[in-house]
């Protein structure tokens, strides 16, 4: 586990800085410690997928990469850039990096096309017209372009997690970060969002995405990261981590989902 | 089978079944009435008891106010009014006095002028309602209409002689008071309301310390502190006009109020609005703009006209530091001994101009209400 923590940081020496760098992050919620000396990096283009046990830490930790979340020791760095009280790095890597949640969050007093330029044309400074081009280009990449007019609440769930990845990709992140963007969701409408992610993984995105989607992780995750109590317990690819897993909690958490599903 | 009952053969129709009217016993007003108001005994006794009551008090009331009411009188001889005392209303006093009771103490020749600083303000308002004028041009519109009025009240140019501001009087003032003081107390409200969630602890605290200061004394003693206590502080020879201090007062007072509706609209929007705009690198003020208070503010419109409504009544209190608005006007115009004792027929006429202004704004609000949140609706 450790030596390939080793690998991908010394191949990041190398090359450009890693996409994500985190080193010795520790976080608490009041006395509670949800993050446990998480050390981990992502290199551009990698796809990793997070899973793990109910209040882990996962959000905690895909939070703290845009800062929704701070953390209280060690370093994070994103694209090279330090996560500190410093605004302006924070506006910087904010730019950087898009965000899809578990319950979308779009603004329904907004259209859905509203919602997609809305950040292009105040944080991008894009001229309107060439915002609307661009949100409309995604919105069909995400297959709902016939939906831009409506607002929010006349979509279905999986239309609105799709507009939701559309509003993150109109930023032209670098980094795309998911938090269990299918766990509200009807079984049906399930497959057709994590369609689009396998679309956007095929683009060559950075992406982080916290999911028990197996199947989706087997198809695209370069990495695996099993988090337990606040800490990495296991990280690999997909075929090592599902197929023999190392850790009695691996193993424990992995007969869980199998049943479940 | 056991029991006997023969089931009759299901038949198909050939024809699809058309719709029907419900039959007059479900919908209609026979139905209404039968479901609401005689739906039992004790019902149909309480509807009885209570339809017999209100009409009796109707018909006294037409009596009163219509039939045997005294509509003018000649110049000043009150006699008729005297021989209707508590058969009929004396509307004359109405007739006679509306100069006063709408203009106050203002010169008699020139009531044209507060009469058209009214209109404008009226129409003001029905501009501003208008959701096609929430351009930036309304700003506009307000200054070059409050500056309109400005000039109508104060004169001194364009040939209309200077009237000081003690002899303003009646509905101007009320109007004045409640615009100026909700058009600057609102943003104010918008402000401290943020400040109150601000992360920075000396604008919180200040904040904190402005609303729960306010919120502590009644408005009548801040409108006494502003007209009595503030010039002892302020060098010789200053003076800051009262109406304006009353105004500032009165901004202060309602600042307060409505910053606690604001804070309570911030509150419940979901944590989720402000992670999304955060996500997208939105800055504080274009979050604060575009996501938190349009949807901030379209919840708590109710609580907010409320507070609207109740300053705009609220306005009447200045009269215990001597500033005729238009209840005092009301009941100055009465003193006058040919007049005394006929107080209710004033008194009703400005209940109906004050229910006039407050009625519109409720339904305004109702409608802007449905029209800003169409976005909820499927
Ligand atoms: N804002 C907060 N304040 C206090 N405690 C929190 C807060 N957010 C999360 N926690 C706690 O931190 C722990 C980790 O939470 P987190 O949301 O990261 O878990 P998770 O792995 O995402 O779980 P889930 O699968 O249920 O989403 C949990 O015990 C949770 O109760
Ligand atoms: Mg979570």
């Amino acid at each position: 586990m450790s030596a390939a923590i080793e690998t991908v940081a010394s191949a990041a020496r190398l090359d450009a800085p890693p996409a994500i760098f985190m080193d010795r992050v520790n976080k608490w919620f009041g006395s509670l410690h949800v993050l446990r000396d998480i050390s981990l990096d992502v290199a551009h283009g990698e796809r990793v997928v997070v899973c793990g046990p109910s209040g882990s830490g996962k959000s905690t930790l895909i939070r703290c990469i845009n800062r929704l979340e701070t953390h209280q020791e060690g370093h994070i760095l994103v694209d090279g850039i330090e996560l500190t009280d410093d605004v302006r790095a924070l506006d910087a890597i904010r730019r950087e990096v898009g965000m899809v949640f578990q319950s979308f969050n779009l603004f329904p007093h907004l259209t859905v096309l509203e919602n997609c330029t809305l950040a292009p044309i105040w944080v991008r400074r894009m001229p309107k017209r060439e915002a609307e081009e661009l949100a409309m280009e995604y919105l069909n990449k995400v297959k709902i372009p016939e939906q831009a007019k409506k607002y929010p609440g006349q979509l279905s769930g999986g239309q609105q997690q799709r507009v939701a990845i559309a509003r993150a990709l109109c930023m032209k992140p670098k980094i795309m970060l998911f938090d269990e963007p299918t766990s509200a969701l009807d079984p049906e409408m399930i497959k057709e969002v994590l369609d689009t992610m396998v679309l956007l993984a095929d683009t060559g995105m950075t992406m982080i995405c916290v999911t028990h989607e197996m199947g989706f992780a087997r198809q695209v995750a370069d990495r695996v990261v099993f988090m337990d109590q606040g800490e990495i317990v296991e990280l690999g690819t997909p075929e090592t981590m599902f197929n023999n897993p190392q850790t009695e909690r691996l193993k424990l958490f992995l007969s869980q989902i199998l049943r479940g599903h | 089978m056991a029991s006997d009952t023969t089931l009759t053969p299901v038949t198909i129709p050939a024809a699809p079944i058309e719709a029907r009217n419900a039959p007059i016993s479900v919908v209609g007003p026979v139905a209404w009435a039968r479901a609401n108001l005689f739906s039992g005994p004790v019902s149909t006794a309480v509807t009885l008891a209570l339809g017999y009551l209100i009409i009796r008090w109707a018909i006294g009331f037409i009596d009163w106010a219509f039939i045997n009411a005294v509509w003018s009188v000649p110049n000043n001889q009150t006699q008729a009014c005297r021989d209707a005392r508590g058969v009929g209303a004396c509307w004359a006093v109405v007739t006679e006095k509306h100069r006063f009771i709408l203009f106050g103490t203002y010169p008699y020749e020139e009531h044209w002028r507060p009469a058209l600083a009214c209109v404008v303000f009226v129409g003001l308002y029905i501009v501003s309602a208008m959701r096609r004028f929430w351009r930036k041009e309304l700003a506009l519109i307000w200054i070059a209409a409050l500056t309109t009025i400005g000039v109508l009240m104060w004169g001194g140019v364009l040939g209309m002689p200077y009237v000081a501001q003690e002899r303003w009087g009646g509905l101007p003032i009320t109007l004045i008071l409640s615009t100026f003081g909700l058009a600057f107390a609102f943003p104010l409200a918008i402000m401290v309301a943020l400040g109150r969630r601000s992360r920075m602890p000396a604008i919180k605290a200040i904040c904190v310390l402005y609303v729960e200061l306010i919120r502590g004394v009644p408005l009548i003693s801040l409108l006494f502190m502003a007209s009595v206590m503030f010039p002892l502080f302020l060098p010789e020879g200053m003076n800051i006009d009262k109406l304006l201090r009353a105004q500032i007062a009165i901004i202060l007072f309602a600042g307060a109020y409505l910053a606690e509706v604001v804070r309570a609209g911030l509150q419940a929007l979901p944590k989720g609005q402000y992670e999304a705009a955060d996500a997208l690198g939105l800055s504080y003020w274009n979050k604060t703009g575009f996501i938190i208070l349009p949807q901030a503010l379209r919840m708590v419109i109710p609580p907010l006209v409320n507070t609207f409504i109740g300053f705009f009544k609220d306005t009447s209190l200045v009269l215990i530091i001597g500033i005729f608005d238009l209840l005092t006007a009301g009941k100055t115009a009465i003193v006058e001994p040919a007049w005394q004792g006929f107080g209710v027929e004033v008194y009703i006429t400005i209940g109906l101009i004050y229910f006039a202004f407050c009625f519109a704004m409720s339904k305004y609000s109702q409608s802007l209400e449905t029209e800003l949140n169409q976005h909820r609706r499927r």
